[in-house]
């Protein structure tokens, strides 16, 4: 992974996403830094998706604006948008019966080349290497996971941006996930990823958006964006916090 | 040059002699009187228009299926061709056959537009979107065939009609060097223009959001999409008529070949779809029936039991 990848912070100042006739987004603002973990949470249909491809520059703002350091996205050249932004969909399509290998070195794509070593070491990362030369049909869930977030991986991108990106996993090759986005996010890189589960968001996240109905309701460190308060508001679920900080569960008493 | 293109490369430098001596009339060259006008004035003329028409349907087949991430694209099936003669047929009618060739290619190009534009409105990868689009494409397919059906019936007289449907069915029989030249060019170009777009194909096996992440301009492959089939299948059609299932046969014989992505699948489809043509078009000839069968006929007959035993592997889900 690139080292000391990037100094400029990935932001959204009053972005409003039209898609179809509905607006899945309403005049989000919000400033990401690079080297921190960020996790967008909230219900379903509350415009995770969208503001995460509105921030990686795939979904044009209906108003607002998302620029990275003082560049404007929308003026951002394709190219250079792909070298610095890696952007994982939810959808682990795979239309051909391609080799693990030739998938992660698709990620080489935005930067022209074909070199091998960040390659190779996004499949060391993800712990793919005796799958190397299997073919994409022969893959578990959490295999097909882990080969395209390598993928991004290989790319050395400056953000790395996942929607659910733990979702088809089990719990360890979650957590080490978790532990190898912290990593990048030590050496300067900034994540961000679309969270369902609020205990990951709350243990493993530096800073926490959550969204309802298109909106920004909190946006702040987990403590205090993840709140009792903040959880009631947003789901309607009356739920408390249990253990200590960093290793907390969620447990819910009943719809409000 | 990857291990499927070597093999293909090689079977065509096999093929070229043997199609050239095979026929009605057998050739030798030290015997038979007039081998050499035979050969240059028929044979050659015949067998390098067969290599084209293979090489740009192969292609293109190779190109769609990547574009459309639909392994039972093709040409024929989904609309182009059809278009394409829909077009000839057109020019045929308004009695301006000398525009055949531009009718054609503009055919060609607007079925691939609606097509893609389909494309665009359905969702990608396996499941009901590939059976939406696929329906899609058989409409396309049947639309331009009941347009050009309707042209027939209301055909000026009854020497045109028959025209038309003996060129509708395709073949390579009595072609020329002129064929030759209007064809070869704009394959050339057409197959040209695929192969810019390939490496954007790749990254489209990710799916189209993850493709624009890598930088990919949806828009600008879509045109060169529209461009390269066009220009491919509609010079084929211009010429020989409908040579229906090559792009559909011919990617499926190399894929196992080659790694799987589509920029890999675009030469050997290319040197396939040319070796597959040019024997075809060898065997009927040699075939004795009492008159020629028809090269677009023939490939009908091997085709469509193909894609039925495609349809069965899908089903299986080893595809």
């Amino acid at each position: 992974m690139e080292k000391a990848a990037s100094e400029t912070m990935l932001s959204c100042k009053d972005l409003s996403i039209q898609r179809g006739r509905q607006l899945a987004l309403a005049g989000v603002s919000a400033s990401l830094k690079p080297g921190q973990i960020t996790a967008i949470v909230g219900p379903n249909g509350a415009g995770k998706s969208t503001l995460l491809m509105g921030l990686a520059g795939l979904l044009a703002p209906t108003a607002g604006s998302v620029s990275l350091g003082d560049e404007n996205m929308a003026a951002m050249p394709t190219g250079e948008r792909a070298k610095r932004l890696g952007y994982l969909p939810q959808a682990a399509e795979i239309a051909w019966d391609v080799a693990v290998e030739n998938l992660v070195a698709l990620g080489r794509m935005p930067h022209r080349d074909r070199r091998s070593e960040p390659v190779e070491a996004a499949i060391k990362v993800m712990d793919i290497g005796a799958l190397r030369s299997r073919p994409a049909s022969r893959l578990s869930g959490g295999e097909k996971s882990r080969t395209l977030l390598a993928r991004v991986l290989a790319g050395e991108p400056h953000w790395i941006l996942a929607d659910e990106p733990l979702a088809a996993l089990d719990l360890g090759h979650q957590i080490t996930l978790v532990e190898h986005l912290k990593a990048c996010a030590a050496q300067g890189v900034g994540v961000v990823i679309v969270l369902h589960d609020l205990a990951m968001a709350m243990n493993h996240a530096d800073n926490v958006l959550v969204l309802r109905e298109g909106r920004l309701v909190a946006n702040g460190p987990p403590a205090t964006a993840l709140s009792q308060e903040v959880i009631a508001n947003g789901w309607g679920v009356d739920a408390v916090w249990l253990g200590n900080t960093g290793r907390q569960a969620l447990v819910a008493n009943g719809r409000d | 040059m990857n291990r499927a293109s070597l093999i293909f490369a090689a079977l065509l430098v096999v093929l070229v002699p043997l199609s050239l001596l095979a026929g009605r009339v057998w050739i030798d060259p030290a015997t038979t009187s007039n081998a050499a006008l035979i050969l240059m004035e028929l044979r050659l003329p015949r067998a390098v228009l067969a290599i084209v028409i293979g090489a740009g349907l192969g292609a293109a087949g190779a190109a769609m299926q990547g574009y459309l991430r639909n392994p039972l694209a093709d040409p024929g099936l989904f609309g182009i061709a059809p278009m394409a003669a829909l077009g000839a047929v057109a020019s045929f009618w308004i009695g301006a056959a000398w525009a055949v060739p531009a009718f054609a290619l503009s055919g060609a190009a607007l079925g691939m537009i609606m097509l893609a534009l389909i494309a665009g409105r359905t969702p990608s990868g396996a499941g009901g979107g590939i059976a939406l689009f696929t329906l899609a494409g058989l409409m396309i397919a049947s639309l331009a065939g009941a347009l050009t059906a309707f042209a027939i019936t209301m055909a000026p007289s009854a020497f045109a009609m028959s025209q038309i449907v003996m060129w509708l069915n395709g073949a390579l029989t009595d072609r020329s060097w002129a064929e030759v030249w209007i064809a070869a060019p704009l394959t050339l170009a057409g197959i040209a223009v695929l192969f810019v777009a390939a490496r954007s194909l790749d990254a489209l096996t990710l799916g189209e959001d993850a493709a624009r992440s890598l930088g990919i301009n949806p828009s600008r492959l879509l045109w060169l999409l529209v461009i390269g089939v066009g220009l491919t299948v509609g010079s084929g059609v211009a010429v020989a008529g409908i040579i229906g299932f090559v792009g559909l046969i011919v990617p499926h014989l190399v894929r196992p070949l080659t790694d799987r992505l589509p920029s890999s699948l675009l030469l050997p489809s290319a040197l396939a779809g040319a070796c597959l043509v040019l024997a075809a078009d060898s065997a009927v000839r040699v075939l004795p029936f009492v008159t020629e069968l028809r090269l677009g006929i023939a490939l009908s007959l091997i085709g469509a039991p193909f894609f039925l035993w495609l349809l069965l592997r899908m089903r299986g889900g080893r595809l």
